[in-house]
């Protein structure tokens, strides 16, 4: 039983259709990559998903739960947590503090309480602080717990973005092109912080990804999309043997 | 007789026993995890040893067997080490860097029958050697982070279910842990210690509970340290200077071990500690200056006019502090004024505000350096020592800091200068040899006396001077003697050179190799507005040529004699570093291996019609793929030499 399954969307923004009819199904537990050209529409995906947009026609159900008209914070209220392409970080705020604001909707108690601070309040933020230092230690963040993200270098900058998301606990994480710009080195960094999201906590990954090879390598389920449509689905083998694919990638001949 | 003399008839296992009873609730050992500091009292720490090493007695590690470590500094290599200990078996330390094969070759010498791995990385490395270690019976590894895929591997064992193994067999035999803790002599073997090995591959330095305790209960009657007293432990625990610290000193006066959260962080762990003592290789003590230097460099006018004036001061006082004698009233006020208003300050923000010594050995140490650290109020000084002496014999006493010299021996410890110029010591700290190489062990305990391979003498004030190694010293070929290290400290004083390699052995003059400090001359070349790309890039700039003919030209200025001047040099592409060979574990140079390495450059330096030439770099990367680049090197020749 598929955990998010997208049935017949279709974005269309006045004449022109960012996706049509594109179906998909996220199985839990696995790897799913999103694949395709330039201007695909693989964010627009992505979008419709943690419901930045909303799909012109279609239906995205989530556990038997209609998305499609959710709000982008009732969607990661209910586990669906995303790391955008372009870093979406306060740069004027530490790590941590990136971190603990990401759990804000955990902290669950009155403004009595924060102005006593015994009790609830502080017990609350300890626990929250404690989340926050487990995600910290399984992103090998602990140089820069208190640095200010604007000093710190893209590709670490990339792996706060991943915490920041991963701080939602999530049960799934929309990864938008977390190699983009990455040298080799950081990027196998990120593979591999990729395949122990999902092998040790468990969580569903749904990937855009630009780089194939690592595409191929990790992912158990892949969509291709063309403008618009999905011209390819399944296991990396199948889809790399798929003409259709083949063409949209190299081009006719 | 001292009363920690006692001490001395302990086995580590035993003196820790005793720690818990006189006392038990006292923090032992610190690590950092998840932001927090976790606090072992003794007692915690003797239930884990326990629980250890009744572990490792189940999975089959017998007395006498060797158990192998591979791992940053956490608290629990100190729970299979001791634990090890505990059951008459050894414990060896292999460095985090060691190459897969470099592993295998270690492990099947040093027979070793289990391995302890912090993480997953290290195990990799073990797991990719595994048909050439046969003897291996079992892996340990702390961090299950990774391991998911070998967990149906019985090969592979994770530390908690180790202590439960442990657990089990004490709950079956409740006697038994203290019985064999009773067992231990002071005079087993309990450690091997892997000599940084300048040539091929090391040698296993077999290392007595004796040896370490001794050495820990010397030093501090020289220099006390009190059991409220704070230690960080970053150095790599494979070096004899991390276990002096850990299993000598911590136990002979119950300090405490701090365990940073990570390598990167040690030195943001270190300022929340503030320890009362450290020690380190020269490198660390260039590194924090050089941080200090830049730190200034980008502080407001202000900070840099104080900073600039107070520093000629205390530079000025260090040079009676040093030598113990009494200063002029109007410098001392003026250098207390300094202290309150620069040094204090400065010195908290690293961190070392609470420091009471700080040492360095392992290498030699510009005399600058000595003079610096004293006048902005950090007490460090010199040890001297090998691996085959538990690390430190020889050490500078509080204002009495001599920095051409490295101080004069522990009690207990005598020194013969032999007939060819090499330091011969004797103390209960000599280790008995090295392990199952007795000619090598003939050779090293030679009539009794620990040979240590240095050329030196003892100078008026009976301190050890050290020259360098007796086989490193080069003639030129008019047979002039010149010690190559010296001249390498002397350029590594420049604040813009980072690494330095002499030669001119059996040559007319003295050249060298410069590594300029990415770090300083970044910042140098910023601030002038060069622009610049890679360290290959910037080491090509005209600019910084000139700028380190300069500091040749001082060097060559207070040379000594004539033919210690140096004539040609190059700037170096690259950094010299430890992945590709060029320099030991401990960051010494490998002389001869640079020699071949850079063959092509050595004929430009002795060619001096040759001012460029073209090269093809290679690097080596961690994983051990290599990559080839073109570049172009420059030659300069200094005029006047």
């Amino acid at each position: 039983m598929a955990q998010l399954k997208v049935s017949d969307v279709t974005l269309s923004f006045g004449g022109l259709k960012a996706l049509s009819h594109v179906d998909m199904k996220i199985e839990p537990g696995l790897i799913t990559s999103i694949i395709g050209p330039n201007g695909a529409g693989k964010t627009s995906m992505l979008n419709c998903i943690s419901g930045f947009y909303h799909p012109t026609s279609g239906e995205i159900l989530y556990k038997d739960k209609k998305l499609t008209h959710a709000s982008p914070h009732q969607i990661s209220n209910m586990g669906i947590a995303r790391a955008f392409q372009n870093l979406e970080l306060f740069s004027g705020l530490s790590v941590l503090d990136n971190l603990l604001l990401a759990r804000h909707q955990n902290l669950k108690y009155s403004f009595l309480h924060a102005l006593v601070y015994v009790g609830k309040a502080s017990r609350i933020e300890a626990e929250n602080r404690a989340y926050v230092e487990d995600i910290i230690d399984f992103m090998e963040l602990e140089p820069y717990r208190k640095s200010l993200v604007g000093n710190l270098s893209y590709g670490v900058q990339k792996k706060v973005e991943v915490a920041r998301a991963l701080t939602l606990a999530p049960e799934i994480l929309l990864l938008d092109e977390p190699m983009a710009g990455m040298n080799q080195e950081e990027k196998e960094d990120i593979v591999r912080f990729v395949m122990d999201i999902q092998k040790e906590r468990g969580i569903t990954v749904v990937l855009v990804e630009h780089d194939l090879g690592v595409v191929m390598d990790i992912s158990d389920r892949v969509y291709v999309l063309d403008f618009g449509e999905v011209i390819g689905s399944g296991t990396p083998e199948e889809v790399s043997h798929n003409p259709k694919v083949i063409e949209a990638y190299i081009g006719e001949d | 007789m001292n009363t920690n003399d006692k001490l001395l008839d302990y086995s580590i296992p035993q003196l820790l026993r005793w720690r818990v009873n006189t006392s038990p609730k006292r923090p032992a050992l610190r690590e950092k995890d998840f932001g927090i500091w976790n606090t072992y009292t003794w007692e915690d720490y003797y239930t884990y040893v326990r629980k250890t090493a009744l572990g490792l007695k189940a999975i089959g590690v017998a007395k006498g067997d060797t158990v192998a470590i591979i791992s940053d500094n956490i608290p629990e290599l100190l729970f299979v080490a001791i634990g090890a200990h505990s059951i008459g078996a050894i414990s060896a330390g292999i460095y985090q860097t060691s190459m897969p094969d470099e592993i295998a070759q270690i492990l099947d010498y040093l027979n070793v029958s289990a391995v302890f791995c912090d993480n997953q990385e290290q195990v990799d490395k073990v797991l990719d050697v595994r048909e050439k270690i046969p003897k291996v019976k079992k892996v340990i590894f702390e961090d299950p982070r990774g391991m998911r895929d070998y967990m149906s591997d019985n090969w592979f064992i994770d530390i908690k279910d180790l202590y439960e193994l442990g657990e089990k067999e004490h709950e079956k035999n409740p006697g038994l842990f203290e019985k064999l803790v009773d067992q231990g002599k002071p005079d087993d073997v309990c450690h091997l210690c892997l000599t940084s090995g300048t040539t091929g591959l090391p040698k296993g330095t077999m290392m007595t509970h004796r040896n370490y305790i001794n050495m820990g209960v010397r030093l501090t009657e020289v220099d006390p340290l009190e059991p409220t007293d704070e230690y960080v432990s970053f150095l790599p625990f494979a070096w004899i200077g991390e276990q002096m610290n850990s299993f000598g000193v911590a136990m002979a006066t119950g300090i405490t071990i701090n365990f940073p959260e990570s390598v990167e962080t040690a030195m943001a762990d270190l300022k929340e500690i503030g320890p009362h003592f450290m020690f380190g290789a020269p490198r660390i003590y260039e590194t924090i200056r050089s941080e200090i230097w830049l730190k200034i460099d980008q502080s407001y006018w202000l900070n840099k006019l104080f900073y600039n004036y107070f520093i000629k001061v205390g530079l000025e006082a260090a040079g009676y502090k040093m030598t113990g004698k009494p200063m002029p009233l109007g410098l001392k006020i003026k250098s207390w004024l300094g202290t309150q208003l620069v040094f204090r300050p400065l010195v908290n923000q690293i961190g070392l505000l609470r420091l009471r010594r700080a040492y360095t050995g392992g290498a030699a140490l510009g005399p600058e350096l000595f003079t610096f650290y004293q006048a902005i109020g950090v007490n460090l000084k010199q040890i001297y020592g090998q691996t085959e002496i538990t690390g430190i014999a020889y050490m500078h006493r509080d204002g009495d800091v001599r920095p051409e010299t490295v101080g004069k021996p522990l009690p207990g410890t005598e020194c013969k200068i032999a007939e060819d110029g090499e330091i011969l010591s004797r103390s209960p700290s000599v280790s008995p040899g090295y392990y199952n190489l007795p000619e090598k062990s003939k050779e090293l305990l030679e009539g009794g006396w620990l040979h240590s391979g240095d050329a030196g003498f003892i100078d008026e004030n009976g301190h050890l001077v050290v020259i360098d190694r007796l086989s490193d010293v080069m003639h030129n070929n008019k047979g002039e003697m010149f010690s190559p290290m010296f001249l390498e400290n002397a350029l590594k004083f420049s604040p813009y050179i980072k690494e330095a390699v002499i030669f001119g052995d059996k040559e007319d003059f003295v050249a060298c190799l410069i590594n300029i400090d990415p770090i300083v001359v970044g910042k140098w070349a910023e601030d002038r507005g060069i622009s610049f790309t890679t360290y290959m890039d910037l080491s090509s700039k005209d600019q910084v040529a000139d700028l380190i003919m300069e500091q040749v030209i001082d060097v060559n200025s207070r040379a000594e004699k004539e033919h210690f001047k140096i004539k040609r040099f190059a700037l170096l592409y690259k950094l010299l570093d430890v992945d590709d060979g060029e320099l030991t574990k401990t960051g010494k140079i490998r002389r001869k291996f640079v020699r071949e390495r850079y063959q092509n450059l050595y004929e430009a330096l002795y060619d001096e019609s040759v001012d460029k030439k073209e090269v093809e770099a290679s690097f080596q990367y961690q994983d051990g793929q290599t990559t080839t680049v073109k570049t172009s090197i420059s030659f300069y020749t200094v005029k006047g030499v």
